[in-house]
């Protein structure tokens, strides 16, 4: 499987980083020396072994449904960079 | 001319009914001041753990049993990765590939004809932030506020079969789950406030086509009402773009209530390319029978089991009994108020008529009517033992409506019992007939239809309180 440059600059966008073209092929032959790792991988034949998202085996971690405080509402703005009616400023979202 | 079919399918997200989040035990409770329902968890802090709510689960499972669906005992959760800001993590923990209910349906009756509509999937996942934009537009606001009270509390999805050929089937769908949602108690579903939001997919195809045309995603479907109006519209621009030889564009839209057209909606999102992985945070969910069958076992009656029954059992007919049990506190009410009567579709009438337009009227629901039940089955027992003529009931009931006194006070009070007693309806007769003896001669030749004027007057003097049967037999008799 092969990557190419342009295919590196809209993974990085969609993950917000910036790839500085200097090093926009270095990154892409980076990229594909994990795909080739990733291609060798296929070769393995799975056929009928259902996959493995998890390999703890450990299932049902559940909580019950008890309401707690959090935080205050002034702890919590304390990372906002700017605050505007007691909610996290944030820029336009539609283009 | 080209014929077009409809062809329409619904995303509906429920906010659960727990006190707790998904993932955090933060409050669920809806209308708290911006930011106060919040903690490291749902705001997304850097090695806060997310740990699942059971009851979450548990209301996944109910409401995929109520709506028909097999239930998946392997779950997992996966994050859909996106960047907006009403998501603190940049990712939405939902359920991708393994969705805990496959394969459900709700069956509809428009107009007479039962359809069954297929639900394809019933997954669970964490409601986002609000976004309060600046000049209160989306469009042309500067900036956004967010408030991350609703994020991480938890949603089903419940994603539909495109079995939907128009607006009415696709209200007619909506108004049924909405209904099993609140008899199982899963939901509030209150739309106005967003805990019940419906999304539609829209498209046409030419009759006799095989496969589906292209279609828009309309979304902010905050009623009813505007579901069939989005829909109607919708049908309408894609008409008009497919006879001029256009094409439709698949596209999310959003649907305008104020202007009644649906505007295209372009975020600066890259187009759904949402990389959804297993979610490393959480370990799987795996139920058993022991599980399922329990929460099966302790099922409610549901909206079409309740229908079958107030007709099978109470003889209502099926549109009373319909539009009764399609609100669940309506159909509590009934319940409880034929407890005391045995005229059921008595209660019926009244629920679906005077009650109904004082509702509408007030604007408010039936959880907040002031009229106790029985007081409405002591109206309906009083009018069918003959003390109150319905002209009378209405009065009584106008007057039950300022207070909380019973029909049988307030008729003694307002002097309205009925006259049944033989004697003073003969003495008002004899008045009568004494009074208008051009009009017991025109009965005597033959004119039916004076007796009528008589029974007028009789009511008028009596101030309506004389029983109009006896009335008219006594009158009838008496000018034999």
């Amino acid at each position: 499987m092969k990557v190419t440059a342009q295919d590196v600059k809209y993974i990085a966008q969609l993950s917000r980083l910036i790839v500085p073209e200097a090093d926009l092929e270095k990154s892409t032959e980076e990229f594909n020396q994990i795909l080739n790792y990733a291609d060798i991988l296929q070769k393995i034949d799975t056929t009928g072994i259902e996959p493995t998202p998890y390999v703890l085996p450990i299932s049902n971690a559940l909580r019950k449904d008890v309401a707690k405080e959090g935080v205050t509402h002034e702890e919590a703005l304390l990372n906002a960079p700017e605050v505007y009616n007691d909610g996290f400023k944030v820029p336009r979202v539609i283009e | 001319m080209t014929k077009y079919i409809t062809v329409i399918g619904l995303e509906v997200h429920a906010e659960l009914k727990t006190k707790s989040k998904a993932f955090c035990s933060c409050s669920t409770e809806f209308g708290g001041a911006p930011n106060t329902h919040i903690c490291p968890v749902c705001l997304g802090m850097p090695g806060a753990l997310p740990v699942l709510n059971e009851q979450v689960v548990e209301f996944a499972i109910r409401a995929g049993l109520a709506l028909n669906c097999d239930i998946k005992y392997f779950n997992k959760f996966d994050r859909k990765n996106y960047f907006y800001p009403d998501l603190s993590k940049n990712y939405q923990i939902s359920q991708f590939d393994k969705p805990i209910c496959l394969n459900g349906y709700i069956d509809v009756d428009v107009d007479g004809v039962e359809k069954r509509i297929g639900i394809t999937r019933i997954h669970m996942e964490e409601d986002a932030g609000k976004l309060v934009h600046s000049g209160g537009n989306i469009s042309t606001s500067d900036f956004s506020a967010v408030d991350y009270n609703r994020a991480g509390v938890p949603l089903i999805e419940i994603v539909s079969e495109p079995d939907m050929r128009s607006a009415e089937e696709a209200r007619a769908y909506l108004e049924n789950l909405k209904a099993i949602l609140e008899y199982t108690d899963v939901c509030d579903c209150k739309m106005q406030e967003g805990s019940l939001r419906c999304d539609a997919n829209i498209s046409l195809m030419p009759e006799g086509a095989t496969e589906f045309g292209t279609r828009a995603e309309v979304k902010n479907l905050n009623s009813f009402r505007a579901l069939v109006r989005a829909i109607e519209y919708e049908v309408e621009r894609q008409k008009e773009i497919l006879e001029n030889g256009g094409r439709v564009i698949q596209e999310t839209r959003t649907w305008d209530d104020a202007n009644g057209k649906t505007l295209s909606m372009r975020s600066k999102e890259e187009a759904h390319d949402y990389r959804y992985f297993s979610e490393p945070d959480l370990v799987p969910v795996e139920l058993d029978d022991a599980w399922v069958e329990r929460i099966r076992a302790e099922l409610p009656e549901l909206p079409a089991q309740r229908q079958a029954r107030l007709i099978a059992e109470l003889g209502l007919p099926k549109y009373d009994a319909s539009i009764i049990v399609s609100n669940k506190a309506m159909a509590e009410y009934f319940d409880e108020a034929v407890k005391t009567t045995k005229d059921a579709k008595g209660i019926a009438n009244w629920l679906l008529g005077d009650v109904s337009a004082y509702l509408n009227n007030e604007g408010i629901t039936i959880s907040e009517f002031k009229v106790a039940p029985a007081h409405l089955a002591e109206l309906v027992n009083l009018t069918k033992e003959g003390v109150l003529s319905s002209k009378l009931a209405k009065k009584v009931f106008a007057e039950m409506l300022k207070g909380d006194k019973s029909p049988k006070i307030l008729v003694r009070e307002l002097g309205l019992e009925q006259v049944s007693d033989e004697g003073a309806i003969m003495k008002l007769v004899e008045e009568i007939l004494a009074e208008n003896p051009q009009s017991v001669a025109d009965f005597k030749a033959g004119k039916e239809r004076a007796i009528g004027f008589l029974v007028g007057q009789i009511m008028k003097k009596s101030k309506g309180k004389a029983n109009p049967t006896m009335v008219q037999a006594m009158l009838k008799e008496k000018m034999q």
